[in-house]
């Protein structure tokens, strides 16, 4: 098997991915561990180019690292606990959370083996990816009924929010 | 005239041929064909990243001279040092000034965000290059994306967090409420321009950046001037220009996110800011004025990038015109501007527009002919424009009844 390019790229975007998660976890200041985060969602962008998908791609910069790396940031920023630095790594439900990660992990793994296609990367990417995906979610039989829902929430998001910062 | 034809014929695709050029010759030294492709690629990418950098040096330059002219000033001149004709090498002894400065660091800052700051910031704006039609054809683009528009609203997006790095890592407290007040900005009007993008990608079909281009047989400004209008409203609040300039506001709110920062850290943040300015200009030129089109790009394609760069010289005359000659708002009205008008209005005008277009096909099978379509749309802009000023003018008229009927009452109490 020769080394192309395409492999270097996917080593160097999981390293990203993986190191800035590690990263995450692991760092004291919360600043920081938002930033690592950062990196971690653009080198999924990365990932998804070597995927050949520049759709999911570009909305994970735009919705990850623009929308919600934001809002987590400014969260940190206006949390009184964040003038103490540096905090401590772990709070006391670190076993819940350490137990209820393992168990998505496996699941994952276990979906992941389900579902191994050896050859997937022969197959070759449609022309259009994005007409493809705009039909898909707009029709009856595709997913028109999750991409509702979907919004319906927002719109319940945003409408929450209103109500929740009105003043009365 | 044989020469002078040859020579007419490579100038009218020289990108291409400068190209091919390049690579017979490192072919010709013994290297295999893909590294060579490769080496050209590289040179290409690394052009097209400098290219913004060369023209923001002039930019500023001419930017000074006319904000100068404007406020009944000289500008850089040679009057003191000699800065070659007009002043016009005055950008490069700044530069040069600011790169041989020293580095000053403030106390307690948090160094690794601090630093980094100023390289993303610039890295984010000579990425947006990358998809911009200089031209006709594929060589005369970085890439032709299928995502094109959306990959350059991504990664504008995307750069916001390096101005809360900047702010936070400063150990400032200005520089942190700064980069608030930045984000706050930012984020809120990338709303109505993401809203006037995606109604140029209804009609155009396509967010394939030549695609747009060649969507554009009646220009998108007269099919669509209020799409245009909202655009560039939003656009000038993004690359922080006049009547939204309150990211820098340097005479009230001290500089805001970057105020820590001197020498060359200083400089790629001012960098970045006029890169930004340009990178909007050339959008708005490839989104609203047609790109490259003109006359004779058929003959000669090189022509295209002439036309390009004609066009995107006038969307920055305007800008600095704007810039230079405007008052600034405050931060209520501009918060204000945003969520009350801008937004609802790219709203109504992505459903007004969106359906209209979709009416449009729907009526002519064959296809619509292409000033039929324009006139349609202008038409409909048209009439959204006269609704939203009649609502926005009742309501304007019933809020002054309002306080007039106050203002009786209390005269009344004040009589009794």
């Amino acid at each position: 098997m020769t080394i192309t390019l395409s492999h270097v790229l996917f080593v160097l975007f999981g390293l990203m991915v993986l190191g800035g998660a590690i990263a995450v976890v692991t760092v004291r200041n919360l600043f920081h561990a938002a930033l690592w985060l950062m990196l971690v969602f653009f080198g999924m962008a990365g990932l998804y180019v070597l995927l050949e998908a520049p759709f999911f791609a570009a909305a994970q910069l735009f919705i990850y690292m623009g929308a919600i790396g934001i809002l987590i940031i400014f969260a940190i920023m206006l949390t009184r606990a964040f003038m103490r630095q540096p905090m401590p790594r772990a709070n006391e439900q670190w076993w819940l959370a350490a137990l209820l990660t393992a168990v998505l992990l496996g699941v994952l793994v276990f979906l992941i083996l389900q579902n191994i296609r050896p050859n997937i990367m022969a197959e070759a990417v449609p022309e259009s990816t994005i007409h493809i995906l705009g039909v898909t979610l707009v029709d009856p039989t595709g997913y028109a009924l999750p991409f509702e829902v979907a919004s319906v929430l927002l719109v319940m998001a945003l409408i929450g929010a209103v109500t929740i910062v009105r003043e009365r | 005239m044989d020469w002078l034809t040859r020579l007419l014929a490579f100038l009218s695709n020289a990108i291409v041929n400068i190209g091919a050029w390049l690579q017979g010759v490192l072919t010709g030294w013994g290297l295999p064909e893909p590294t060579a492709h490769l080496i050209v690629r590289a040179v290409g990418a690394l052009a097209v990243g400098f290219f913004p950098l060369v023209v923001v040096i002039f930019l500023i330059w001419a930017y000074r001279k006319i904000a100068a002219r404007i406020q009944g000033r000289l500008g850089p001149n040679s009057s003191g040092t000699w800065a070659g004709p007009w002043g016009i090498l005055q950008t490069f002894a700044d530069a040069i000034k600011m790169i041989v400065k020293e580095d000053i660091r403030p106390q307690g800052i948090d160094p690794v965000p601090y630093n980094l700051a100023p390289v993303l910031v610039v890295f984010a704006s000579v990425m947006l290059w990358a998809v911009i039609p200089f031209g006709p054809g594929g060589s005369l683009i970085g890439t032709d994306l299928s995502i094109g528009i959306f990959y350059i609203m991504a990664f504008a997006s995307a750069a916001l967090f390096v101005f809360l790095m900047a702010g936070w890592s400063s150990n400032n407290k200005y520089a942190t409420v700064g980069a608030f007040r930045a984000v706050a900005q930012l984020v809120g009007y990338e709303i109505p321009q993401l809203l006037a993008v995606l109604t140029v990608v209804a009609v155009a079909g396509t967010m394939k950046m030549q695609g747009i281009v060649g969507a554009q047989n009646v220009i998108f400004l007269v099919a669509m001037p209020l799409t245009a209008f909202i655009f560039y409203m939003a656009s000038l609040a993004e690359i922080n220009a006049r009547p939204f300039e309150l990211l820098e506001a340097e005479s009230e709110l001290v500089c805001g996110y970057f105020i820590e920062y001197s020498g060359m850290k200083f400089g790629m943040f001012y960098l970045a800011e006029f890169m930004n300015s340009v990178a909007v200009a050339a959008i708005f030129t490839t989104l609203f004025l047609g790109g490259w089109r003109g006359p004779w790009v058929d003959q000669a394609p090189i022509l295209g990038t002439i036309w390009f760069f004609i066009k995107m010289g006038l969307v920055i005359l305007a800008w600095m015109f704007i810039q230079i000659t405007l008052p600034r708002l405050r931060i209520d009205q501009m918060l204000n501007f945003n969520w009350k008008f801008l937004t609802p209005l790219a709203i109504v005008n992505l459903c007004v527009t969106v359906l209209v277009n979709k009416g449009i096909t729907e009526a002519f099978p064959g296809g619509a002919p292409v000033w039929t379509r324009a006139g349609i749309l202008l038409f409909s802009n048209v009439l959204t424009v006269l609704v939203v000023w009649g609502i926005s003018a009742l309501g304007r008229r019933r809020e002054e009844r309002r306080a007039w009927r106050v203002a009786q009452a209390t005269e009344l109490e004040v009589t009794a």
